[in-house]
């Protein structure tokens, strides 16, 4: 098709740019034109300390979307963001109740809290091969419920510790938010392992034919089962985060994820039927998201107006690099 | 049957997939009346010569003539409405309906806009009935029919839509040998009725018994047409492979002593209804072959040793030492070595999207790594010696693994296990669509690693490979072990009448018990 | 075999979920503080029939090997829409609820354009209209409010002689209008071939696209019928994100319980409507038990936690490993 004259332009092209997703490139492109585009509303859209507010708003995004970015790659989804993050920032805060120990292990153990979600949807994806769609909305419910019934339904009283808040609004390196390095160490990590890493190949090799995998000798379930458990755990992290930025949790906070960290790893080129995609892009996705979210606040639209711009953007854009091959 | 105008003719018929051409330039004459045999090695342009007719694929080029008139088809079901209908080797059952739903799938009939289930119903009990299968309920759901019933409802399907040309593409590899009579009855009932088929076989016989007419293909072009009975097999089978195909194999070591201990052994295998109480043994140093027709457990033999299948009884033994493997992980493992070369190399050897590199360690990822970090320097230098060893021809080992040719990607697929080093190599019909340059290159590898101490048990569809290459072939009939040939003993005939000779074998089933 | 042996062997999901439904129903009954009475029973039936259009649109998509994770936002979508529409004259009334019809079917026929022949995964594309149609939803009602004609309204949600609840009425109505002649149309039967197994059905000459495109437009206008009826129910319309979620939730768990496949190609709609009903009577049992209201969130999740489980057992009579990997 279009491959070979696309290989000859990209011939003449700088090697990184030649070997990056087409995807990867619109995403960023877009970047590029929500920044001008806000900065025709707003001077102070392309300010430092602006950008940099934005990237502190991206980086809990960021955290989520890097679990989700795992799970996707294996041709898997999970839909129980919403309450592994509320789970995640409502169990940390809850261990703050108890005592000097429940402030130390309050972090901890809300990651734990996610990573326990995880791990039931890996048990139900990798091992009982319930499709991961259904398994995890499934978790999603029951943790909604555990957490309703342990909040009374109402928003919990218990407020973040100060280890929390710290890691969401503090400055280690002065200018640059805290949260801002959790995103780049974890994403750092990710990359790592994506690309350095045994498992990280073996993630790739699921998610393009898990077939194949198994009869290589993989234990594809384990691979499978791990994938689920640190999307869990990130996710609970990234609720974790959220709760130090609020100083407390609240009932619903997870809601808003969901969408964001789906559109945020397809929009950056992974496949959403697994097995390709690069962290990069998903950094760009999250990014994207991020701008055009604070762009359509800083236009005032309403809350309906962004959930149709956000669903009309998504796909459009998947629309144009994102169809599965024709069939014939 | 002679009239002016062909029923159908294909002038000039080209097609390519990426860079690979299926077809070049292919011709094909149809009459009515009468039963053309399609002959080919696989990879020849048979498949695609009868995707092109039956509306799967659009030709690149050239031009389809039915009754002396121009025709295009967009979809199978143009194909069909034009009265071409095609029983495809992948067979096109929807499982979870009925018999009587798939015989009527392409055009049920409807009243008041509401499919007719009484008149489906009869049409599907009188398609059985003309195709032999009354036995099969019409209610019954496919899924839960054997293959060889599915193959029936198949053949069933294919007549209720009243086709002028049928075309069977290798439409009887899973059936039983009273089906296969039965069908044959069928089919030369139809020619007298005017229908023209066009009959895609390996199994000379079958052509030998049905075929009026003859055409040979080769890297698709069409190289022969002639009556049926005008050439002898072995004439025949110079046109498909285009020369003496005596001189490609490596030379044969001498026997490996019998008395050497075996590193696999298998005792009384059995696994469902596929697998019956099979024995064998594979000494270090040994190719031994698996033969008989297509479809009579061959696969799941292999797929038994490398611990994919559950709830197998019997025993396998690994130096003589029993043991149990539950997955492929396991099978791999030191103590092990086993390696298998999958069925289907697209799907299940490699990820055809990702690099070479990448496919390349796949299987040895744990050898690669420490800590769970691949070290790039041995990857580089694994995968290094292997592109050499096999003379893997890549533009590259950051390309798409899907972008080499058929026969470059069996290598990778071979490379990769190599890089384990095993000891026991289990290799599934690994030449199939490979060209005739890279089955060589394995055939002298298979027997390399054999004289390098590996155990091969290898399955091959090809009678040839199977003469040329193994030390040894069992014969599986049906799941069980028929006949076993040593040495001098494996010739085709002895291959062809073990595999097929069917009333042979039942009559002596009283004795063999 | 004979021929009512493969009968019951096809309806088993559906005759399955009927038996859970009544056991669950009779233990509800038999504990309610007012019993076995029409008034119970049209109460349940009310809050059942919203659930079950739900699950039979997700059915009709679910026939198709696809999944829409919009029915619940075009569910809520429409309720809004009916909250402005269907008021006023009886024929205002009638207009008003044939537009609200045809903005479902519209929502339902945008899905399917997008996922058949914008070629996109069914999941992403239809979180995606999801958020567009909640967006237009709450466009339509930023607060909730709105009225409807409560003449018709209390007739729908009423009883037919003072015995049969209404609203079970308008349900066998719609599955004979709507389900019974798509399931037994050549379109209907390709969208169950499709979702068995495509590539043989497109072997078959199957007319796949125009199969699964009715049943996602079908499934926009049987979501749009419960939005209908959630207005007759509540007067008002109100677009509560939560909500929306949560019947798309419900109707995947109703489809689980009512024997459809979620790899496609087998079940039927009324084994939804039962799995649908048998969901909210068990979601009641605890109202009836007395137990904190707060539990019913997690019980409703383990319900579907459980149900989805269940499929798992087919597993251990997989003897080919290969064949988990599709």
């Amino acid at each position: 098709m279009s491959e070979t004259t696309l290989n000859g332009i990209a011939g003449h092209m700088p090697k990184f740019i030649r070997r990056a997703d087409p995807a990867v490139l619109t995403a960023f492109a877009c970047i590029v034109l929500l920044l001008f585009v806000g900065s025709l509303y707003s001077r102070s859209f392309l300010s430092p300390e602006y950008l940099l507010q934005q990237l502190k708003v991206a980086s809990f995004l960021g955290v989520i979307a890097t679990g989700m970015m795992l799970v996707v790659l294996l041709g898997q989804i999970d839909l129980s963001v919403p309450w592994a993050v509320a789970a995640g920032a409502m169990m940390a805060c809850a261990a703050a109740a108890y005592g000097p120990v429940g402030v130390a292990l309050a972090i901890p153990f809300g990651i734990l809290c996610g990573v326990g979600i995880g791990i039931v949807n890996g048990i139900g994806v990798a091992y009982l091969r319930i499709p991961s769609m259904i398994i995890t909305l499934a978790t999603n419910a029951v943790a909604q419920g555990l957490m309703v019934v342990y909040t009374g339904g109402y928003s919990p009283q218990d407020s973040a510790t100060g280890a929390m808040r710290y890691l969401a609004t503090g400055f280690i390196i002065p200018g640059v938010p805290n949260a801002v390095i959790i995103w780049a160490l974890i994403g750092a990590a990710m990359v790592f392992v994506l690309t350095r890493t045994g498992f990280g190949r073996t993630v790739y090799g699921i998610g393009n034919r898990e077939r194949a995998a198994y009869l290589s000798g993989i234990d594809t379930r384990r691979v499978v089962m791990i994938a689920f458990a640190v999307s869990g755990g990130l996710s609970a992290f990234g609720g974790v985060l959220l709760a130090g930025y609020a100083s407390k949790a609240a009932q619903s906070m997870g809601d808003a994820y969901l969408l964001p960290s789906i559109a945020a790893v397809v929009l950056g080129g992974t496949s959403i039927l697994g097995g390709r995609g690069s962290y990069l892009g998903t950094v760009a996705g999250v990014i994207l998201i991020t701008l055009l979210q604070s762009i359509l606040s800083v236009m005032q639209m309403p809350e309906a107006g962004r959930q149709i711009i956000y669903g009309v953007v998504i796909v459009a854009m998947l629309l144009l690099y994102g169809r599965a091959p024709a069939s014939r | 049957m002679n009239g002016a105008v062909p029923l159908f003719r294909m002038e000039g018929i080209s097609k390519r997939y990426g860079g690979v051409r299926a077809l070049e330039q292919a011709e094909l004459t149809v009459e009515a009346g009468s039963i053309h045999a399609v002959l080919g090695e696989n990879g020849a342009g048979k498949s695609t010569l009868i995707k092109v007719m039956a509306g799967v694929v659009a030709p690149d080029e050239g031009r389809m003539m039915l009754d002396g008139h121009e025709v295009t088809f967009a979809s199978p079901g143009a194909a069909n409405k034009a009265g071409i209908v095609c029983i495809f080797q992948e067979l096109s059952l929807v499982p979870e309906l009925s018999v009587a739903d798939n015989i009527v799938i392409s055009d049920p009939p409807t009243r008041f806009g509401m499919i007719d289930r009484k008149a489906q119903r009869r049409i599907a009990e009188e398609a059985l009935a003309r195709a032999g299968a009354a036995d099969i309920h019409p209610l019954a759901l496919v899924k839960d029919l054997p293959l060889s019933r599915r193959q029936m409802v198949e053949i069933a399907k294919a007549l209720a839509r009243k086709p002028r040309i049928l075309i069977l593409d290798e439409a009887t590899s899973a059936l039983t040998a009273t089906d296969v009579s039965k069908i044959f009855g069928v089919l030369k009932r139809l020619r007298s009725e005017g229908l023209a088929l066009l009959y895609i076989s390996h199994r000379m016989n079958e052509i030998a018994e049905l075929a009026d007419q003859c055409t040979v293909f080769r890297n698709g072009r069409n190289v022969a047409s002639y009556p049926a009975g005008s050439k002898s097999d072995n004439e025949v089978v110079e046109l498909m492979i285009g020369r003496e195909y005596s001189h490609i194999f490596p030379a044969k070591p001498p026997p490996v002593a019998a008395t050497t201990a075996p590193v696999l052994e298998a005792r009384k295998l059995s696994w469902t209804d596929r697998l019956d109480n099979i024995s064998l043994s594979v000494r270090a140093g040994e190719v031994v072959g698996l033969g008989g027709l297509d479809g009579q457990g061959q696969r799941e033999l292999l797929l038994a040793f490398f611990g994919v299948l559950r709830g197998l009884s019997g025993q396998i033994l690994i130096d003589g030492k029993p043991v149990s493997i539950a997955s492929p992980s396991k099978a791999r493992e030191d103590g092990i070595g086993m390696a298998l070369i999958p069925e289907d190399r697209k799907t299940e050897g490699l990820m055809l999207p990702m690099t070479v590199r990448e496919n390349l360690s796949f299987a040895a990822l744990d050898r690669l790594s420490k800590a769970g970090i691949i070290d790039r320097v041995t990857e580089q230098r694994l995968i290094d010696d292997m592109v050499g060893l096999l003379a893997i021809k890549t533009a590259g080992l950051d390309i798409p693994v899907g972008a080499l040719s058929g026969g470059n990607q069996q290598k990778v697929v071979i490379a990769k296990w190599l890089m384990r080093q095993p000891r026991i190599i289990l290799l599934n019909d690994p030449t199939r669509g490979i060209d005739v340059g890279t089955k060589q290159e394995l055939y002298q590898l298979m027997r390399k690693l054999a004289d390098a101490g590996a155990a091969i048990l290898f399955y091959s569809t090809d009678y040839d490979e199977l003469i040329g290459c193994c030390d040894r072939v069992l014969v599986l009939y049906d799941g069980a072990v028929k006949r076993e040939l040593v040495g001098a003993e494996i010739t085709e005939r002895a291959l062809i009448s073990s595999a097929l000779n069917i009333h042979e074998s039942t009559m002596s089933q009283g004795a063999d018990a | 075999m004979k021929d009512w042996r493969y009968w019951l062997a096809e309806q088993r999901g559906t005759l399955l979920a009927l038996g859970i439904f009544i056991v669950m129903f009779i233990i509800y009954t038999a504990n309610h503080p007012a019993g076995f009475t029409a008034n119970v029973v049209q109460t349940a039936s009310n809050k059942g029939v919203l659930l079950a259009f739900v699950a039979m649109a997700q059915t009709l998509v679910v026939i198709t090997a696809g999944i829409d994770l919009s029915v619940g936002m075009i569910f809520l979508l429409t309720n809004c829409l009916a909250s402005w529409l269907v008021v006023g004259t009886p024929t205002q009334t009638a207009l008003g609820v044939i537009a609200v019809l045809a903005v479902g079917l519209l929502c339902g026929a945008i899905n399917g354009a997008i996922v058949i022949y914008g070629r996109l995964q069914p999941i992403v594309a239809t979180i995606a209209t999801g958020a567009v149609y909640y967006g237009v939803g709450l466009l339509l009602r930023p607060f909730p409010g709105g009225s409807v004609n409560e003449d018709l309204a209390d007739a729908l949600t009423g009883r037919v002689f003072g015995v049969v609840p209404a609203s079970l009425v308008v349900l066998l109505a719609v599955v004979l209008v709507v389900w019974v002649p798509f399931s037994r149309s050549v379109l209907g039967r390709a969208a169950y071939a499709a979702g068995s197994s495509e590539t043989a059905a497109y072997m078959s000459g199957v007319p796949i696209r125009r199969g699964k495109f009715a049943a996602y437009a079908l499934a926009g206008l049987l979501a749009a019928i419960g939005g209908l009826f959630l207005t007759f129910f509540t007067y008002t319309g109100d677009a509560a994100y939560a909500s929306g979620n949560a019947y798309t939730l419900f109707s995947i768990a109703s489809v689980v319980l009512g024997g459809v496949s979620l790899f496609g190609g087998k079940g039927s709609a009324i084994g939804a409507i039962f799995g649908a009903l048998a969901f909210r009577t068990i979601g009641d049992l605890l109202f009836v038990f007395d137990f904190d209201p707060l539990w019913q969130p997690l019980f409703q999740g383990v319900i579907l936690l459980v149900a989805v489980s269940l499929g798992a057992f087919a597993l251990f009579r997989v003897r080919n490993r290969l064949e988990w990997f599709l």
